[in-house]
């Protein structure tokens, strides 16, 4: 049942050391802002999974708080690398990082079947690819009826989901719309799930098949304007490419990254996101 | 406009632009491969169906995306459906008739690697991984690589087979069960190159105007083979240039706005 919360209270009520969590948002809705008070309430040894790493998780490799992830491209989209998840790799730094590699066709089908309560995601993919080599998590079954070789991976099951999403109405039911990556298969796979919005309505004005997540599928819902900056809500604002651009630079350098880090994330709040988006706000 | 004064690079993208048709269903790589997809929708192709794995379907972009999900591709679509429905029922499915892809690093079978450089586990790079592109490379009824040459990234061996392509060559695919044609097409800044029938090696069938054969050797880490029949690709029409240079100008000034509106409201560390 969905609890509304303050974005403090939520990820300290959800989210514990040693978990295995996804922040998802497949370049949309990233939750930015539930990332960052993770990182403030210092919550450690996570298993992190994602299929798109991309900043958030940079940052929360940087900080030293992943002992392992899970993902199928760890880019900053359209710019290049993950600096902090390369230094964490590269060189184990701050800490050595445990990889699981698959491909989006594996994640996307693993979180699939999460959601569907199967023990494992069965799919034509990996011809010829060397993944399976490197990862024993990647095997194959023999179909029972043309008896062709298929991919096998494991479902994802994580202990928590957290997304961004556009709004949820004053029961807690979420409303999710634009780009889906696998936010809702996220939360239906994961044993709690905590989503941040842009704001809470009367009424969803849900057409018969908008994305809504059930206030029953959700432990508890922070309103957070702009808490996927500097991804975006599709409605609300764009996405900040510029700051994408400027990642590439913060995090190039072990210094430059946790000055930055320590001024907008560790001795900043979810208040701030607000201000974050003003020059990248659509006309309603 | 003549023509007469292209980059090496726009000859690339208008080059890869031209090889797609009206009806192709094409999901598109980040990078290269968009903008040379956008210009066959802007040029030749207007009814193309350009699909990018965040599940935008039929997208028209007016400005280049940053990254395959900016909100321009799923408003300009003609629908957008979740990742998993992308990869199972419309690439798994069958549905692409062409995948376009980039390569970090490329064998002369068209075999990339995103992954890593070095051992896989004390990587001395490591890139950002596979992505989409293991599926695609399979799924897509052919594929068209774009890249630009270079001795570092045309290798006579990839360091990780992120994407199979032909393999070893000759029917190594249709040994694996692959019933797709695999890569048939790569376009670089130099040349067009198509696989030999028979070995699936890429060999230059097209040089780029004012482009030598040395030029081509120079840049590619493998030994090159020529086809016979060498053409010349024809110059870009004064049309193509326009578009790519439209398409260009517009996607620089779009990013370009955000990053100067955006100075004032970060604590820059």
């Amino acid at each position: 049942m969905a609890e509304f919360l303050d974005l403090k209270a939520a990820i300290a009520a959800n989210i514990k050391s040693g978990d295995t969590v996804a922040f998802e948002g497949f370049t949309h809705l990233i939750p930015h802002a539930a990332a960052h008070e993770t990182i403030r309430q210092e919550i450690a040894d996570l298993t992190l999974i994602r299929m798109t790493p991309d900043i958030i998780y940079d940052q929360m490799i940087g900080m030293g708080m992943a002992k392992k992830l899970t993902f199928s491209y760890a880019g900053n989209p359209g710019v290049g690398s993950l600096r902090r998840f390369r230094d964490a790799v590269e060189n184990g730094w701050p800490r050595p990082l445990e990889i699981e590699e698959h491909s989006h066709a594996a994640m996307a089908n693993a979180y699939e079947a999460g959601a569907a309560g199967l023990p494992c995601a069965i799919f034509r993919g990996y011809q010829g690819a060397e993944l399976p080599r490197v990862n024993s998590q990647i095997t194959s079954v023999d179909c029972p009826f043309t008896g062709e070789a298929l991919a096998a991976v494991p479902a994802i099951r994580p202990d928590v989901a957290v997304i961004h999403a556009q709004r949820a109405d004053r029961r807690g039911n979420v409303l999710i719309e634009g780009i889906l990556g696998v936010l809702k298969e996220a939360v239906l796979a994961a044993k709690r799930a905590v989503v941040t919005v842009e704001e809470i309505v009367d009424d969803l004005e849900p057409h018969p098949n908008t994305c809504v997540l059930p206030h029953w599928t959700v432990s508890a819902i922070a309103t957070v304007p702009g808490g996927a900056h500097p991804s975006y809500a599709h409605g609300y604002y764009s996405r900040d490419n510029a700051a994408y651009l400027e990642w590439d630079r913060i995090s190039a350098d072990r210094d430059r990254f946790q000055a930055w880090m320590d001024a907008n994330v560790i001795n900043a709040g979810a208040e701030d996101f607000a201000h974050r988006i003003q020059h990248v706000r659509q006309a309603a | 406009m003549t023509g007469s004064d292209f980059t090496p690079t726009e000859m690339m993208t208008i080059a890869a632009a031209r090889v797609l048709r009206n009806d192709d269903v094409c999901f598109v790589g980040i990078g290269a491969p968009s903008a040379a997809c956008n210009v066959a929708r802007l040029t030749h192709a207007p009814d193309i169906t350009l699909i990018y794995e965040s599940g935008t379907i039929g997208t028209a972009p007016d400005v280049l995306p940053l990254s395959i999900g900016d909100g321009e591709l799923c408003t300009t679509a003609l629908t957008t459906v979740s990742v998993p429905e992308m990869f199972r029922y419309w690439l798994q499915g069958g549905r692409m008739t062409v995948g376009f892809l980039g390569a970090a690093q490329l064998d002369r079978f068209g075999n990339i690697n995103t992954t890593v450089i070095g051992d896989y586990d004390a990587p001395k790079v490591r890139l950002p991984g596979g992505g989409g592109a293991p599926e695609i490379a399979a799924h897509a009824q052919e594929i068209y690589i774009t890249m630009k040459q270079s001795r570092r990234g045309m290798v006579d061996k990839i360091g990780f087979f992120t994407s199979f392509g032909h393999g070893e060559g000759g029917d190594h695919r249709q040994r694996l069960g692959i019933a797709t044609k695999g890569p048939t097409l790569l376009i670089t800044d130099l040349a067009i190159w198509k696989p030999n029938p028979d070995t699936k090696a890429f060999t230059v069938t097209s040089l780029h105007p004012g482009v030598s054969r040395e030029d081509v050797q120079k840049t590619c880490g493998w030994t090159v083979a020529f086809s016979d029949n060498l053409d010349e690709t024809p110059p870009p029409t004064a049309l193509e240039l326009e578009t790519l240079r439209d398409l260009n100008a517009r996607t620089e000034a779009a990013h370009r706005a955000e990053g100067d509106e955006r100075q004032q409201d970060m604590v820059h560390g």
